[in-house]
């Protein structure tokens, strides 16, 4: 058992206390948190810091407004409905089309069908606070649905695939892309059986998968290789997700975003409590670059910059940190 | 740094904890476990005498040094007579007094005391003693005795015992014969004893007290000698010349004056009863310390009403019950509903019994859950779904609590106790998780939750910790410093082990 722990502590990975404790709460003080818990703010911050976002089509804030979807949604054929202050991926509807004589039935991203009441429910579940960390009343976004890209669709059973980058003060620190499976219902939700895939800082490059807590070559569901893909617009990525730390002011930070195919890389939500299985999937420990990171921190540095320490930094395949040489 | 003030902080708050733990153990003497009764002897003399025509004056020495015994209470009872406490040349004297009395009386004075090994001889070291004035031919005896045992003797001890040893022996010398002639009782022997000693300039004097044992009805005074060789006090056997106090010997009172004077009185007897009982230590640490005046009594919960107490006791435990969250959280990992939902579920066990909890428990949550399910059709807001789930969960107990009378399980009734509305809630957290994240996740919280509440259960229930905390409550100060540290506890926890183990192999 102490074995285990040496071992891990020697490969530099973060334990849960340790995130919360000398991470979570000496970087990411508290009183930032509702920029990245509500999405309507984020998604404002993130459009005034000139980066792209998903279409906001409407907010629903209310129950008496449940009834206002219909003329939301009147011109569109696909959306998203999400709580604003919801985790994990939870009480997202992804809705990608409509019943063909009856425009009030609704295609779900898993091919079902569902009526307006079914979504009308939700929506008011969601406002009513379901879905949000504290229970408390929620708001529903209704947004553009992000037609991804076609990198990952041979890696991806239905949802949307999306990129998580960890921010450690300003600089990228490790990247996965979130695959939805079949187990997942199509959500890029690892807890949820979604597979999580390392990125090669450097070159944008796929990892091998985890799936739970195991190395896995091929999705599960399609059987198509994982690794090897090479994810279009790496370095905007990176660049991107630096810019979230300036936006935030979190030093401990979670970017995920998703490739839309006409937009390009956008950015869906930030978190301030980011997972850790992102060091399963990248086999590798957070610990180390966050102390390489410390060691060449530099608060003048722009997100260009950061975003090209990060490509110098981290490259992947770093075996042990005796192994590790500059470059 | 912030790690600095937390190891502080804890050190503080465990030294505090433990220092009025360890005054409250140690000094006070309350006791570690709760079954831990400490024998009380209650000694009562009673002075009986028949009264004379005019005004009464009682007096009688009572103990007031007392080795190897703490007294715990004293009181007198007399009809009529006033009362008062003196200190004279033997020590304590009361005084009982009235102006008329007709017939016999009884006067009783009454002492509890208990065992307790640090009382000690806390005399003066007394002077000299006077030669006394001995007329002829007593004083060529005991000049001549003197000067045989001073050579056949080093100090005080050996003169002592080699004295006895002469005075005791069947074919006594002359000289001493001669002394012990007019002795009758050992009180008088004693008393011939301490001139001699009081010649070879050795402070002596009488002890008189009995071996306590049991009950006695009535208990005969024994009579010790005491020596002091310029350092402590020695007892001696005056008929073996063995030094050393019987098993649980009780002085009563010192010196050649008679136990009792009765003015204005005639036919004076006394006579001692000795009764055994077994006194909570906890009462005698409690009187000791407020004997003492600390304001550790004035703080102990046992000074609360005994309602109030019964539900601290419980209270108390809860703390414990959130260390074991703690452990189960941080250390160990354990996924569960709510942050002390399983306290609360472990604080309903304690009723219910670990099993049959368990069982109601179980049963309680499925049905809420299954009816939680139905109601999802319902479409309800979210508000009124939990109100629905919670008048459910009501319903559902007194389901379980009429059934279970019906067929005469009565332990069905104790679902009662269960924590409703937190049950309520994990049910609907139950409901939640189960439809987002699947069976699997919902049912490893929910055993998670179970799990943690046995383990807290079981803490919770240990008697002699409970009786611990309520007695020393001051421990909780010490299990706040163990929480302290446990939330700036930065490494792995078990099940992250486990999750990261692929991490470790490569």
């Amino acid at each position: 058992m102490f074995a285990i722990a040496k071992k891990l502590r020697e490969k530099g990975v973060l334990g849960l206390n340790e995130r919360n404790s000398d991470y979570i709460m000496r970087l990411n003080p508290r009183r930032l948190y509702p920029l990245v818990d509500d999405k309507v703010l984020t998604k404002e911050l993130a459009l005034k810091a000139g980066m792209a976002v998903p279409d906001l089509y409407g907010i629903i804030a209310h129950q008496g407004e449940v009834r206002e979807f219909a003329d939301i949604v009147r011109d569109r054929n696909s959306f998203v409905i999400k709580p604003a202050r919801g985790s994990g991926g939870d009480g997202i509807f992804v809705v990608v089309g409509r019943g063909k004589r009856k425009r009030d039935n609704y295609r779900l991203s898993s091919g079902l069908f569902v009526s307006e009441g079914e979504i009308l429910h939700h929506i008011s579940n969601t406002v009513g606070g379901q879905y949000s960390l504290s229970g408390n009343p929620d708001k529903a976004l209704i947004e553009y649905c992000v037609h991804f890209d076609p990198t990952f669709s041979e890696v991806s059973y239905q949802g949307v695939p999306d990129i998580r980058v960890i921010v450690y003060r300003g600089y990228p620190a490790m990247a996965m892309v979130r695959l939805p499976t079949r187990a997942s219902d199509g959500k890029a939700n690892l807890h949820q059986g979604a597979v999580g895939a390392g990125v090669d800082l450097r070159t944008g490059e796929t990892l091998n998968g985890v799936l739970e807590n195991d190395v896995v070559d091929e999705h599960p569901d399609t059987g198509a290789l994982i690794a090897g893909l090479k994810i279009p617009m790496w370095n905007f990525i990176l660049e991107s997700s630096a810019r979230g730390y300036d936006v935030t002011g979190l030093g401990y930070l979670g970017v995920d975003m998703v490739i839309d195919r006409d937009r390009g890389p956008l950015i869906l939500e930030m978190n301030a409590r980011p997972g850790l299985n992102i060091q399963i999937a990248n086999r590798t420990g957070l610990a180390h670059r966050i102390a390489r990171i410390e060691a060449i921190y530099d608060a003048s540095a722009s997100p260009e910059e950061r975003a090209a320490v990060a490509r110098r930094e981290f490259p992947a395949h770093e075996l042990s940190p005796g192994a590790r040489t500059e470059t | 740094m912030k790690q600095r003030y937390v190891f502080v902080l804890a050190a503080l708050l465990a030294v505090i904890g433990l220092s009025v733990f360890l005054y409250k153990w140690q000094v006070l003497g309350f006791p570690l476990s709760e079954d831990q009764e400490t024998p009380v002897w209650t000694i009562e003399s009673a002075v009986n005498f028949d009264s004379g025509p005019g005004s009464i004056k009682v007096q009688l020495h009572v103990p007031t040094l007392t080795p190897g015994f703490r007294m715990l209470n004293e009181n007198s009872v007399s009809r009529g007579y006033g009362f008062n406490l003196n200190y004279g040349s033997g020590g304590r004297e009361a005084q009982w007094a009235i102006r008329r009395a007709d017939g016999e009386q009884t006067i009783y004075y009454r002492i509890s005391v208990y065992e307790d090994d640090s009382v000690d001889q806390s005399d003066t070291t007394p002077p000299f003693p006077p030669l006394p004035v001995i007329n002829e031919p007593l004083k060529t005896a005991v000049d001549v005795l003197v000067s045989d045992v001073r050579d056949q003797s080093a100090d005080t001890a050996s003169f002592t015992a080699e004295l006895l040893r002469r005075v005791n022996d069947p074919t006594p010398d002359p000289n001493i014969e001669l002394l012990l002639a007019g002795a009758g009782s050992s009180a008088e022997f004693v008393g011939v004893i301490t001139t001699i000693l009081a010649a070879a300039r050795i402070p002596a004097r009488m002890v008189h007290g009995f071996p306590l044992s049991g009950r006695q009805r009535s208990a005969s005074l024994v009579t010790w000698l005491e020596v002091h060789d310029g350092d402590q006090w020695l007892y001696f056997n005056p008929m073996t010349g063995e030094e050393r106090l019987p098993e649980r010997f009780f002085v009563w009172w010192r010196g050649n004056e008679p136990i009792v004077t009765v003015e204005g009185g005639s036919n004076v007897e006394v006579g001692f009863a000795i009764q055994q009982n077994h006194l909570d230590a906890v009462a005698i640490a409690e009187t000791q310390a407020a004997k003492r005046g600390t304001i550790a009594v004035d703080f102990s919960l046992y000074s609360l009403p005994i309602q109030t107490q019964a539900v601290y006791g419980v209270l108390l435990m809860i703390p414990i019950g959130a260390l074991i969250m703690v452990i189960m959280r941080n250390l160990v990992g354990i996924d569960a509903f709510g942050t002390f939902m399983p306290v609360l579920i472990a604080l309903a066990f304690r009723e219910t019994k670990l099993l049959w909890g368990l069982v109601l428990f179980t049963t309680l949550v499925a049905l809420g859950l299954s009816i939680r399910f139905l109601l999802d059709r319902l479409r309800l807001l979210l508000v009124p779904r939990l109100s629905a789930v919670l008048i459910v969960v009501v319903l559902l107990m007194l389901f379980i609590s009429l059934t279970s009378h019906r067929l005469g399980m009565e332990t069905g009734l104790s679902v009662a106790l269960f924590p409703m509305v937190i049950i309520a809630m994990t049910i609907e957290r139950m409901s939640v998780v189960w439809e987002e994240r699947g069976a699997a996740d919902a049912m490893r919280a929910g055993i998670g939750s179970l799990v943690v509440a046995i383990a807290a259960y079981i803490f919770m229930g240990l008697a002699w910790l409970e009786h611990l905390i309520f007695t020393f409550p001051e421990l909780l100060l010490l299990i706040l410093a163990l929480v302290v540290l446990a939330g700036r506890y930065t490494g792995y926890r078990l099940s992250e082990l486990r999750r990261f183990k692929a991490l470790s192999l490569e």
